[in-house]
């Protein structure tokens, strides 16, 4: 009932979740968005396990084994992708915020200048 | 937005995330494998590849890596405006 | 930024060949072992990184420019899309190639065996599209980056690094 990888992956979310509610640095709610984004990979990659199996790849396989299941692993690589992107993205504006009203307090950047 | 319905929030998602993590099948016997079995039969046959990811990511599935570069580009083209507009280029 | 000291600057001149070649091998091996276009790509991209880190802001200003990486990334995106039209009679991003011995289309052994690298069809041109692309981006996400927080904080007299 308690797996390994699981309860990594809800440890991962639980604590990202924390650091985005709670915290006012915008570096950190970054930090958090991120680990948001491992916690679930890892989840996704866990769904897709077969005990004793090796990796789907026929080159030079050993023989006889079953293999894992190949669409989660599929989809996983695009995730990483995209949230590599958005932290970049987040991270950017984070700078342009710093140039623009001299902190990085996220109560302090209430107004829309013009 | 007061500090008490912040811990509101995050209780809430804490509890419902972990119920429904220890509800699902168990690690190891995955269910319904049906597609899965197709790709790990046929997939070497039909593209001609020997890795299987490779083939599910650039031939079953090739229409969403075409998303996923587009994504990739619509951000790097966001980044790249906003340093634009400073003096000393 | 200064360049860093005699020992870094020789051992980049020597390993970034290195680190080249092996992106570019993970990108074309892609349907035989572990690996593919956005692996190989990020591989690749690192060697820029490497570049500006060791060898300070003069040099890295005077070698990489904007211009150069957009369009390799841009060619990527558009040789993916030209090549998903080249199938149209089927459907868009057809196998027109597998198995049917021209180029890439040997026909593979079923079951074990040690990878030939002329199969798999259009797998192998889209591995290249897809890792020009990310080399595109990645790299300049880091010099739009960098060039941007050097030009808006100024650069720090002793340090070298940013003059927040």
């Amino acid at each position: 009932m308690f797996e390994a990888p699981l309860l990594a992956a809800a440890g991962l979310i639980i604590i990202g979740l924390f650091a985005v509610l709670f915290k006012t640095n915008l570096i950190k709610i970054a930090i958090g968005v991120t680990l948001i984004e491992s916690g679930v990979n890892l989840f996704l990659i866990t769904t897709g396990y077969r005990k004793g199996a090796v990796a789907p790849i026929y080159t030079l396989a050993p023989e006889g084994q079953q293999m894992v299941l190949p669409t989660p692993q599929a989809l996983t690589l695009t995730a990483i992708v995209i949230g590599f992107a958005t932290t970049a993205l987040l991270l950017s504006l984070a700078v342009a915020l710093y140039k623009h009203h001299g902190t990085l307090d996220a109560r302090k950047i209430r107004r829309l200048r013009g | 937005m007061g500090n008490s319905v912040r811990w509101l929030v995050f209780l809430f998602a804490a509890t419902f995330l972990l119920a429904g993590l220890l509800s699902i099948h168990p690690v190891g016997e995955p269910i319904n494998t049906a597609m899965d079995d197709y790709f790990l039969a046929w997939g070497q046959a039909e593209t001609g590849a020997n890795n299987i990811v490779t083939s599910v990511v650039f031939d079953y599935r090739a229409f969403d890596t075409l998303g996923e570069a587009t994504v990739l580009f619509t951000a790097v083209s966001g980044i790249v405006a906003l340093f634009r507009g400073v003096k000393t280029r | 930024m200064k360049p860093m000291s005699k020992i870094v600057t020789t051992v980049t001149d020597v390993i970034i060949w290195f680190i080249l070649t092996f992106g570019i091998y993970i990108v074309l091996h892609g349907h035989l072992t572990p690996g593919g276009g956005f692996q190989g790509g990020a591989v690749l991209a690192s060697a820029v990184a490497l570049f500006v880190v060791a060898y300070g802001k003069d040099r890295a200003r005077a070698y990489l420019s904007k211009n150069f990486y957009s369009v390799v990334e841009c060619l990527g995106l558009v040789l993916f899309t030209i090549v998903g039209f080249a199938g149209m009679k089927a459907t868009f991003l057809y196998n027109l190639l597998a198995g049917t011995g021209g180029l890439f289309g040997n026909v593979v052994t079923q079951g074990v065996n040690p990878g030939d690298l002329n199969t798999a069809g259009i797998i192998p041109i889209l591995n290249v599209g897809i890792g020009l692309e990310v080399v595109g981006g990645l790299s300049l996400i880091v010099i739009s980056m960098l060039w941007g927080l050097w030009d808006v904080f100024g650069v720090h007299e002793e340090r070298g690094g940013i003059d927040v």
